[in-house]
């Protein structure tokens, strides 16, 4: 790099005729520039308000004419939240608890997913534009209103012992139970088959994700493997997994942090603050909310990134 | 015996494979496409379809009444408008403010900007729920760093106006941007640096080597995540209800559909007796459709970008 560099810094010096930084101050001056908007929006959008969220969780926060009034109050706020009001450790539970049940899930599927879509078949185009649909399609405001559509549910029932069924699975359940399957693995899987719906709509940026990373996994290694004499089922095991494992850390942080955009804590903790006004105990809740996805996120990377493999 | 065994298996592994991934992937397909029929059906259907037991799919008496209502009660027309500017502005300026930090942190490295970027992680991590009252607050009496009062005595209120978009999308701190900040990082830590050299040598400039040959060559990522701000911000109504609480955009709008519908039949029924609930939601999967459309024949146009090049976007380092 810097054979190539020399001689062209002391041209442009000389024909310039005038003091010239070098290009790697250069580069880093402009580096600065380019991160500057970002750096002003992320002090003023974020850190500050940061801080300040958490000086208002320890306080109590009144609006006046002209500003907010702040009087210091200790940990009133978190007390409260945890033994007087009727909602908060209940939904806290819930969404964690949602959370740890939806991740693995949609994790597992959406690599599942990603290895069938990069094999070869016909109409792979297609099947892979419906797939990303609900990148678009579920999220935000249409994916809350679709959950709760009272005539789909109804219809549902109604219909229930014609097509839908296919949905359900009554039989699986029994099957597996017979079989001798432990209960709880027995709902848990097909709990998921149940909410199908639900996961595939969650997972479609994972999906992308793993994709991707599959698709930069050099072919030749496949065709050692396939010289060698290995079955497509190893080549998964020995080849694909190691080689995403990376990609399932950030697979599973962005399903936590996916999360957030839209659950019950997060409804709650925006009633409290818009509606009644309760800034104190509005941050005081968030803050305990983000110290709930704090330790799961840490937990879940330290686990995961034990085993990880790197190529480096 | 084995050996005819093993002949079978063998042969039939060569289409049992398939036949199974096409079953699994038809029924995934369908499992997605589902609703989006479902609510078609439904959209076109009179009224009194709703209770006949022999519909089920396709309607005995078509009508288009129900997106009649649903683009009346939503003022659809206008509040397209108004989301599509909303949501065209945050993405070009979130495209603006992202893709520039982002190469700044990828190949313009300075004395503190890995520190920086852990910063950029931070928002990625940190739940906008956390952060949201200051700032909320703060765009209320906006100062301006305590500038504006200077000026005209006050501060000014930003709700109900697209300013606390523009501004939070200008410095790349909107919704979700840490992410496409990322994005843009690993994309362009992909770009190889010979070509960066290349430019130099020639005599370009750091941004004449950024606007001239880093950004050609950055458009799938561009796409991406222009697809990704403006249809996270179609459908966001976290931040909408809260900026623009009277301004009618589609997600604000969407959610309080059934409400203004249920107010206007009961009216219409003269006061006594309340609106059938199923015809309300029927009337709102109509507007959810409606609402999708556009995003829909977007994704029509966009879709090759992720279906076949993947690999290009810059989603993986």
């Amino acid at each position: 790099m810097t054979i190539g560099l020399k001689p062209g810094k002391k041209t442009i010096a000389v024909r310039k005729g005038k003091k010239y930084r070098s290009y790697e101050a250069q580069k880093a001056l402009w580096g600065f520039a380019y991160v500057l908007p970002w750096l002003i929006g992320f002090i003023s959008f974020f850190l500050l308000p940061l801080f300040t969220s958490l000086r208002y969780s320890l306080s109590k926060v009144e609006m006046k004419e002209g500003g907010v009034n702040v009087t210091f109050v200790g940990f009133r706020n978190f007390v409260e939240a945890f033994t007087v009001h009727t909602s908060f450790n209940r939904t806290l539970v819930e969404s964690v608890s949602n959370m740890a049940v939806n991740v693995p899930l949609i994790v597992v599927f959406s690599l599942f997913v990603a290895v069938i879509l990069n094999q070869k078949f016909k109409g792979r185009a297609f099947t892979r534009a419906v797939f990303f649909l609900p990148v678009i399609l579920a999220s935000g405001i249409i994916a809350n209103l679709e959950s709760s559509s009272l005539i789909e549910a109804v219809q549902a029932e109604r219909a229930g012992s014609r097509f839908l069924n296919i949905m359900t699975s009554f039989e699986l359940e029994r099957m597996m139970l017979e079989m001798g399957v432990d209960e709880t693995i027995v709902l848990y899987l097909t709990g998921a088959v149940n909410r199908i719906y639900e996961i595939i709509s969650q997972s479609g940026v994972q999906i992308l994700i793993f994709l991707a990373g599959i698709q930069s996994i050099p072919s030749s290694m496949y065709e050692v493997a396939i010289i060698e004499g290995a079955t497509g089922y190893e080549a998964f095991w020995k080849i694909t997994f190691p080689l995403v494992s990376p990609l399932i850390l950030v697979n599973v942080i962005y399903t936590i942090i996916d999360h957030f955009s839209s659950n019950a804590m997060t409804d709650l903790i925006r009633e409290t603050a818009l509606r009644n006004f309760n800034f104190g105990l509005s941050s005081a809740m968030a803050w305990v909310y983000f110290a709930a996805i704090g330790i799961i996120l840490i937990v879940c990377s330290w686990l995961i990134s034990r085993r990880v493999f790197y190529q480096e | 015996m084995r050996e005819r065994l093993e002949m079978y298996m063998r042969s039939g592994r060569k289409w049992l494979w398939p036949a199974a991934r096409t079953i699994l992937l038809t029924g995934l397909s369908f499992v997605i496409l589902y609703p989006i029929v479902k609510k078609i059906s439904l959209a076109v259907r009179a009224k009194s379809d709703l209770y006949s037991p022999i519909v089920v799919w396709i309607p005995q008496n078509f009508s288009l009444e129900n997106f009649r209502y649903a683009i009346e009660m939503m003022d659809y027309w206008k509040t397209l408008l108004n989301t599509a500017l909303l949501c065209l502005m945050t993405t070009v300026l979130t495209l603006v403010s992202c893709c520039l930090a982002g190469y700044g942190f990828a190949r313009l490295k300075f004395k503190g900007s890995n520190l920086l970027f852990a910063g950029v992680i931070l928002t990625i991590l940190v739940p906008p729920t956390t952060v949201f009252i200051p700032v909320y607050l703060n765009l209320k009496d906006f100062t301006l760093m305590g500038l504006i009062p200077l000026f005209t005595g006050k501060p000014v209120n930003l709700m109900d106006s697209f300013w606390p978009f523009v501004l939070t999308s200008i410095t790349g701190n909107s919704f979700k941007s840490g992410l496409f900040i990322f994005i843009f990082r690993q994309f362009f830590r992909g770009i190889p640096r010979e070509l960066e050299e290349a430019a130099y040598v020639d005599g370009a400039t750091v941004t004449r080597t950024f606007t001239g040959i880093m950004l050609p060559n950055a458009v799938p990522a561009i796409v991406t995540v222009g697809l990704f701000s403006f249809v996270w911000q179609w459908n966001d109504s976290f931040y909408t209800t809260m900026y623009l609480p009277s301004v009618k955009v589609i997600a604000t709008q969407l959610a309080s559909l059934p409400y203004n519908l249920s107010i206007k039949l009961t009216s219409m029924l003269g006061g006594s007796g309340k609106a059938d609930p199923f015809y309300l939601s029927m009337v709102q999967d109509t507007g959810i459709l409606l609402a999708m459309l556009p995003l829909i024949i977007m994704y029509i146009f966009t879709q090759r970008y992720f279906v076949e090049s993947i690999e290009r976007t810059g989603i993986v380092g």
